[in-house]
């Protein structure tokens, strides 16, 4: 048999394949998710993958957070912030329906805040709306927010997924149809597989360019480099299998999105636990960990080391890793010094992403170089939040903690990892009032360094945002400033 | 009589993964629990035999190691197969066609009726992931297949003359099993606890594949490939070898029993000849 040139072969397949990129673009998208989200009212729980279907897609806020991270005027279109800094003036948007066709006005955005900060809200996350005192209707438009204390935060508070404005007479269904204001609305949900939005055609903003849109739940990593590379996903925001994306890289179809994400991946230490209490123990543990062999090993090389809780993206971040810099010698002393010279057990338990169940083994190897072992358990999502998170019956653990700013929870002593330090606490209720820039740059650097230097958690690192899209996607996010796949701004090259 | 070729292939194989497993304890070329990023998913070669995984741990000893977890849970679970199915087995057909044979027997046939390995996965599930809870839950599937074939076999030779002659001596039925029965179905559990054991090897692969086997840092096959599983376009050698091994290992125990089956048992020996 004759070769046929390879040139030429290649020139065949591409010109077949023109054939189908001819017609006009793409209208329709598939977006690939590793998790299916519990139910799609992101006032009603906590999944991260709740907001990564309906954020800026089917629900807005007062304020939205933009690609970059900075906050951006959503259904409100100005405010007004009171000299004192306690009354936030919003004006609305005027015209803006939700999609069943109601209006959205200040009664709605009055009902939603009141809703979320009642006493028996089911939000979770009802320490934003902790501040405010009061929401009052000055008219249709204007809606004003009267805060306990000045808050410098509150305009930030006002994006999350968790803020976003619902009607009262929609928000009973919104579990399984949710109805927002947003350019897409919610069309169908096939449990298990994928959820269906389309266009809004009264959308009160800029229309986007995409036609519908599809979700598709995959959690299997294998299965989602599949998907990919067959085309059934267009693109996948925090695809999951980071071993396969040099092969993505290499392939001219593809693009690969490396950004940063708000997860700062820990090795979370219950520090009420008998031999957790003691410092020195911490300590020990901090330096026993060689972060650089934990982002290779189990993130291939994805990821930046992280020295304390906070983003390394932040303008605020404080580069603490020589804290805790990699020193076995000076583990196994304090753990002598600490009474556990022959070494001791701790449980590790590790909930289903690879960044802790490959992590997990990286750490129990490194930590038993200095003479700590670990018997490591392997648990499933449900199992780790009930057993770990609500019951707090663990010793160590590795997970990602992906809310944004979200240093305040080491002021929380009943939160899993039971830090419990009345300094820290006061410094963050400081915090929290102050609006000045200045001052919350040193508070937030004082803030960090307290717990760095409490070694309350090992700091491993900072979770990449490795996507992998089809090189004719424009607009996805790089960043994931927030848990989101914002599309509105996404639109298929010609 | 000339052992039978598949007799002769499955005790090489199964003498082979025995004896690694056995150098195992003493000696691995490179300690398995030692991870060495610097050095991972190195391709096979001299000083790294079958290559690295993404740990950097080395392939070979991993499998050394790996066979040592498979063999202990299998050999365990048909241990307690045996140890229980077979006094069970014996004392029902001691006492043929009365209440204690009736319960025994639809005992035994309820344990069976359930699909083995989703009820492996329960107990793991309920009792937490470990090499010990992968052991009980084989082992438990285990016993009626031992007390089913022990019974049967007991209950022909009970018909025997020798079997009638020891009970007019005045031996006890506890005493007759003990010394004329058993004996006589050693054949039959031997083949039986090969076959077991091989369905033993399968059952740990299947249950560590899905993380409720031994835990990590424990080798083990079924981990290993599942590991594996998002590098199989990258570095498919890391699936191909437990793959192999579990494969290898499976095939030689079946091949050790059929063998084993040809060569004990009288008729079929009669029937060569």
């Amino acid at each position: 048999m004759h070769k046929i040139p390879r040139t030429l072969a290649v020139a065949g397949l591409a010109a077949l394949a023109s054939l189908g990129t001819a017609e006009a673009a793409k209208t329709t998208i598939t977006i690939g998710m590793q998790l299916e989200p519990p139910n799609l009212d992101p006032t009603g729980g906590a999944a991260a993958a709740i907001d990564e279907v309906v954020y800026a897609n089917i629900f807005e806020g007062l304020t939205r957070f933009s690609a970059d991270g900075s906050i951006r005027p959503a259904l409100a279109e100005s405010w007004d912030i009171s000299g004192d800094g306690t009354v936030y003036t919003f004006r609305l948007r005027d015209g803006v329906t939700f999609h069943d066709g109601t209006t959205c006005d200040a009664e709605d955005v009055k009902f939603s805040l009141d809703r979320a900060r009642a006493e028996d809200s089911t939000n979770a996350q009802k320490a934003l709306f902790a501040g405010i005192a009061d929401v009052s209707v000055i008219d249709p438009l204007t809606v004003q927010v009267t805060l306990q204390n000045p808050d410098g935060a509150f305009t930030t508070k006002m994006a999350w997924g968790d803020a976003v404005i619902v009607a009262p007479e929609t928000i009973g269904q919104a579990a399984t149809h949710p109805v927002g204001t947003g350019p897409f609305r919610f069309t169908n949900w096939v449990k298990g597989d994928r959820v269906e939005i389309d266009r809004n055609p009264d959308y009160w903003g800029e229309p986007v360019a995409l036609e519908s849109a599809t979700f598709k739940f995959i959690s299997d990593p294998t299965a989602a480099f599949s998907a990919m590379m067959a085309g059934d996903i267009d693109a996948f925001p925090g695809y999951p299998a980071q071993e396969t994306l040099a092969q993505f890289e290499a392939d001219p179809r593809f693009v690969v999105i490396i950004g940063s994400t708000e997860g700062e991946t820990i090795l979370s230490t219950n520090n009420k636990a008998d031999l957790l209490s003691d410092v020195r123990v911490r300590k020990a543990i901090a330096h026993a960990i060689d972060r650089q062999a934990i982002i290779d090993g189990a993130m291939f090389g994805f990821g930046t080391p992280i020295g304390t809780h906070f983003a390394p993206h932040n303008p605020d971040y404080l580069d603490l890793t020589g804290l805790s810099a990699h020193d076995p010698d000076l583990s196994r002393q304090l753990l002598a010094e600490a009474g556990h010279g022959d070494g001791l057990t701790l449980r590790l338990m590790l909930p289903p992403p690879s960044y802790a169940r490959r992590g997990g083994e990286i750490v129990a190897a490194q930590l038993r170089e200095v003479g700590i072992e670990t018997e490591i358990s392997n648990l499933e999502w449900a199992q780790w939040l009930e057993q770990v998170f609500r019951n707090k019956d663990y010793d160590l653990t590795i997970v990602s903690h992906t809310e944004p700013s979200d240093i305040n929870i080491y002021a929380r002593p009943e939160y899993y990892f039971q830090y419990d330090n009345p300094e820290f606490q006061s410094l963050m209720a400081d915090y929290a009032i102050t609006a000045d820039p200045g001052m919350r740059t040193a508070l937030a650097h004082q803030l960090q360094t307290i717990i760095a230097e409490d070694y309350v958690n090992g700091y491993l690192f900072q979770l990449a945002r490795t996507g992998v899209a089809d090189a004719g996607i424009n607009g996805l996010w790089k960043n994931a400033p927030t848990q989101a796949n914002d599309l509105t701004g996404v639109h298929w090259s010609d | 009589m000339k052992p039978t070729p598949s007799l002769i292939t499955g005790a090489i194989l199964t003498v082979f993964f025995l004896s690694l497993a056995g150098v195992s304890y003493l000696w691995t070329p490179f300690p398995v629990e030692q991870l060495d990023i610097g050095r991972k998913l190195q391709p096979p070669g001299s000083l790294f035999w079958l290559g690295t995984d993404h740990f950097g741990r080395d392939t070979a000893s991993m499998l050394m190691v790996g066979a040592r977890t498979s063999i202990g849970v299998a050999i365990l679970a048909v241990g307690i197969g045996i140890g229980i199915g077979v006094p069970l087995g014996l004392a029902a057909a001691a006492n043929h066609g009365s209440l204690f044979d009736e319960v025994i027997m639809r005992g035994n046939d309820l344990v069976f009726a359930f699909p083995a390995l989703v009820i492996a996965i329960l107990i793991t599930a309920v009792f937490g992931p470990s090499a010990v809870n992968a052991i009980l839950a084989i082992g438990i599937f285990n016993i009626p297949v031992f007390a089913r074939i022990s019974r049967g076999g007991a209950l022909s030779l009970w018909t025997l003359d020798y079997v009638l002659a020891a009970r007019v001596a005045g031996k006890r039925s506890f005493r007759i099993s003990v010394e004329h029965i058993l004996p006589n179905i050693a054949n039959l559990l031997l083949v039986q606890g090969t076959i077991q054991f091989s369905l033993g090897i399968l059952a740990e692969a299947g249950l560590s594949y899905v993380g409720l086997g031994a835990q990590p840092p424990t080798p083990s096959w079924g981990r290993m490939l599942a590991d594996a599983q998002t590098m199989i376009y990258m570095a498919p050698r890391l699936a191909v070898f437990p793959g192999l091994a579990i494969v290898l290992m499976v095939l030689g125990l079946n091949l050790l029993g059929d063998g084993l089956r040809d060569h004990l048992d009288p008729r079929i020996r009669r029937l060569r000849q």
